[in-house]
């Protein structure tokens, strides 16, 4: 296993020092020189590095339980832009774009679960904000499922409210040619719970940067993410967590395979703890699994502690080559070696795909992860 | 009745410091029901010597043969050899995070056998080969060799050879590390399996305690990549009263 290392060149950003902004304007033209781009050449984002977006046209279909509901609310509305505001370029972008935001409401009562899907089709550089609310008391897991054919600058907020418990998952499964930047926001209410996970497949380019807050003492946030990376893969994700109130914890794990010529993955974990952030606990951990030669995959864990009021902080990152003594052994067992990098593959992931909890998804990705191997083994 | 022949067998490393052969030309016939304790001192190529039966990649094959009932084992991959009927049971297992027992070893009896086993059938063969091993029942549900301690590792290797039947097991040390109640507990797995099936054994050990368990039709000490000398149970109780030494300054 090789330990993570900061790369030279670009200096590491103070996290509670980057600007915030809705307006694009505020953000310089992106170049790889800045902290936030560094690994991500603006070739690759396809038009989604203009001032300008077109509003996203393409399909929204809705499945949802019978409480769970949904509306098009304007940017006047009091949850546009409460759970977070952009901090990079695409994401103002997006969000001057727009001037509406489907909202997904999960009410307190029964615990459901409610799928969105974003169907689209076509190229061009698109727009969209989307908003999930959970109301005091609630329970439930809301799927945001991407596919089809995109250029697609994403605003995701995710409003979880005082002692409810909200599950949200972000599936990332397009089709060759599309590119994606999804900035993720949640704020987190007093005693509540959330479980974030992520899921990118496929996509050429797909950058996903959850950054996580606080309205209240007392919550606990789990970030998870599974990804897996083909030749010529981009797939970023930047989990930022901002501890700003007391007794808060966070949990943030995220695990990728990479195979093929110029598969690149990046992961980028910051913790913030402030001053007032007493008794926060958290700790987050990346771990790729290179399958071939000519893949990378970039480890940046930040840990920045602002008090020594705390329960406790760690992180960990390593990315390793597929372990040779792993498919011996179970060859030695009679297993072939499809079947043998399968079994540790999907034993590698298991431990992120095992916590979103629905079957028919669990399946799909178990499905996504061989076919992604019988491209690799002969 | 199956035999594995190994002829004048030449292996070779990669090293830092280039190419060294650690087999330097070893004979052995091993026939269904014998067992043949191979003892030598650490660093003789004992595991060399088993890795190459199974066909590990780090260990090149310069000249010799390998024969399953004439077949060409060097020709075969890793997978093949389990199939055509060899096992070996590891020194160091590696732990494999993610992937449960009970999946590992339906998968490893699926490959085996061509066909799944009968799930009723099966559970219950496990749970009994699990309970005559002195195995935990939850032991299943753990992933395969993670945080297992030393003793339970070897007992996991004995019931994976206990339920994929082989037609040769090659035991790597199989004994070392185990304390004395283990020691019987797997010995008896090893004796129980050559009952029922009438595998032959190559029983790799450094020490003569396992002989006391497992009683070895023949012995062959291993010095430096060879077979140094040949004999029968008796070579053992020589060797266990005057060491290695005797061959190591020869
Ligand atoms: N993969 C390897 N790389 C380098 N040297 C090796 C390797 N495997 C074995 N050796 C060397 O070959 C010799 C024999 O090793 P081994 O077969 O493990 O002996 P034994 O099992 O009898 O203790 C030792 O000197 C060991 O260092
Ligand atoms: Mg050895």
């Amino acid at each position: 296993m090789e330990q993570h290392s900061h790369g030279a060149g670009v200096p590491l950003q103070i996290r509670s020092e980057r600007p915030k902004s809705t307006k694009v304007a505020d953000f310089e033209p992106i170049t790889i020189r800045d902290e936030q781009w560094r690994y991500l050449p603006v070739e690759r984002l396809k038009g989604l590095e203009a001032d300008a977006l077109s509003e996203y046209l393409g399909d929204l279909q809705f499945e949802g339980g019978n409480s769970i509901t949904t509306e098009w609310i304007g940017s006047d509305h009091a949850l546009f832009g409460a759970a977070g505001t952009p901090e990079d370029r695409t994401s103002a972008a997006s969000w001057e774009s727009t001037d509406a935001a489907y909202l997904i409401s999960v009410p307190a009562g029964p615990e459901e679960h409610a799928v969105l899907t974003v169907n689209s089709d076509d190229l061009t550089p698109s727009a969209l904000h989307i908003v999930i609310e959970s109301k005091l008391h609630a329970k439930g897991t809301v799927v945001i499922d991407h596919r089809g054919k995109g250029v697609l600058a994403e605003n995701l907020e995710i409003v979880v409210g005082d002692e409810s418990d909200l599950t949200v998952i972000s599936i990332q499964d397009w089709k060759a040619g599309s590119v994606h930047t999804s900035a993720q926001f949640a704020k987190l209410g007093r005693n509540s719970h959330l479980k974030h996970v992520i899921v990118s497949f496929g996509g050429d380019t797909v950058r996903v940067t959850p950054s996580v807050s606080f309205s209240g003492p007392g919550a606990a946030v789990d970030l998870f993410g599974v990804y897996f990376a083909d030749a010529d893969q981009h797939l970023e994700h930047r989990p930022f967590v901002d501890h700003s109130q007391p007794n808060c914890t966070s949990r943030v794990t995220y695990k990728g395979a990479l195979q093929g010529n110029k598969a690149h993955t990046v992961w980028v974990g910051d913790v913030l703890i402030r001053k007032e952030a007493e008794g926060t606990d958290t700790y987050e951990l990346n771990r790729n699994l290179l399958l071939t030669d000519g893949a990378r995959a970039d480890s940046v864990p930040n840990l920045e502690i602002e008090t020594g009021q705390i329960e406790g902080a760690g992180h960990a990152s390593a990315s390793g080559r597929f372990d040779d003594e792993h498919l011996f052994y179970l060859q030695a067992r009679g297993i072939n070696e499809l079947e043998a990098r399968r079994l540790v593959v999907k034993g590698f992931l298991n431990e992120i795909v095992q916590q979103i909890g629905i079957e028919s998804i669990e399946d799909r990705l178990n499905k996504s992860i061989e076919e992604e191997l019988k491209r690799s083994v002969k | 009745m199956a035999t594995l022949e190994i002829k004048n067998l030449h292996v070779t490393v990669e090293t830092e410091q280039g190419t060294k052969e650690i087999l330097k030309g070893v004979d052995l016939v091993i026939r269904s029901g014998e067992t043949h304790a191979i003892m030598g001192p650490n660093g003789s190529g004992k595991s060399t010597l088993a890795y190459s039966i199974a066909g590990h990649p780090k260990y090149t094959v310069t000249q010799g043969e390998i024969l399953l009932d004439g077949e060409n084992v060097l020709e075969m991959s890793v997978d093949e050899r389990a199939r055509a009927g060899v096992f070996l049971a590891m020194q160091y297992p590696v732990e494999i995070p993610g992937v449960s027992v009970s999946n590992f070893l339906r998968t490893a009896k699926t490959a085996i056998d061509g066909e799944a086993p009968a799930l009723r059938g099966w559970i219950q063969e496990v749970r009994g080969a699990m309970d005559a091993l002195k195995m935990d029942s939850t032991f299943t549900e753990r992933n395969v060799n993670e945080g297992f301690s030393g003793g339970e590792k070897k007992r996991h290797e004995i019931l994976q050879m206990e339920l994929l039947k082989p037609k040769f097991a090659v035991l790597d040390e199989t004994d070392s590390g185990l304390d004395v109640d283990a020691l019987k507990i797997v010995s008896e797995g090893v004796n129980r399996v050559k009952a029922a099936t009438g595998m032959g054994v190559l029983l790799i050990t450094h020490y003569t305690r396992i002989l006391n368990y497992i009683k070895p039709d023949f012995v062959h000490v291993f010095v430096a990549g060879k077979i140094a000398e040949e004999g029968g149970p008796e070579l053992a109780e020589r060797l266990e009263a005057e060491g290695y030494d005797r061959y190591v300054n020869a």
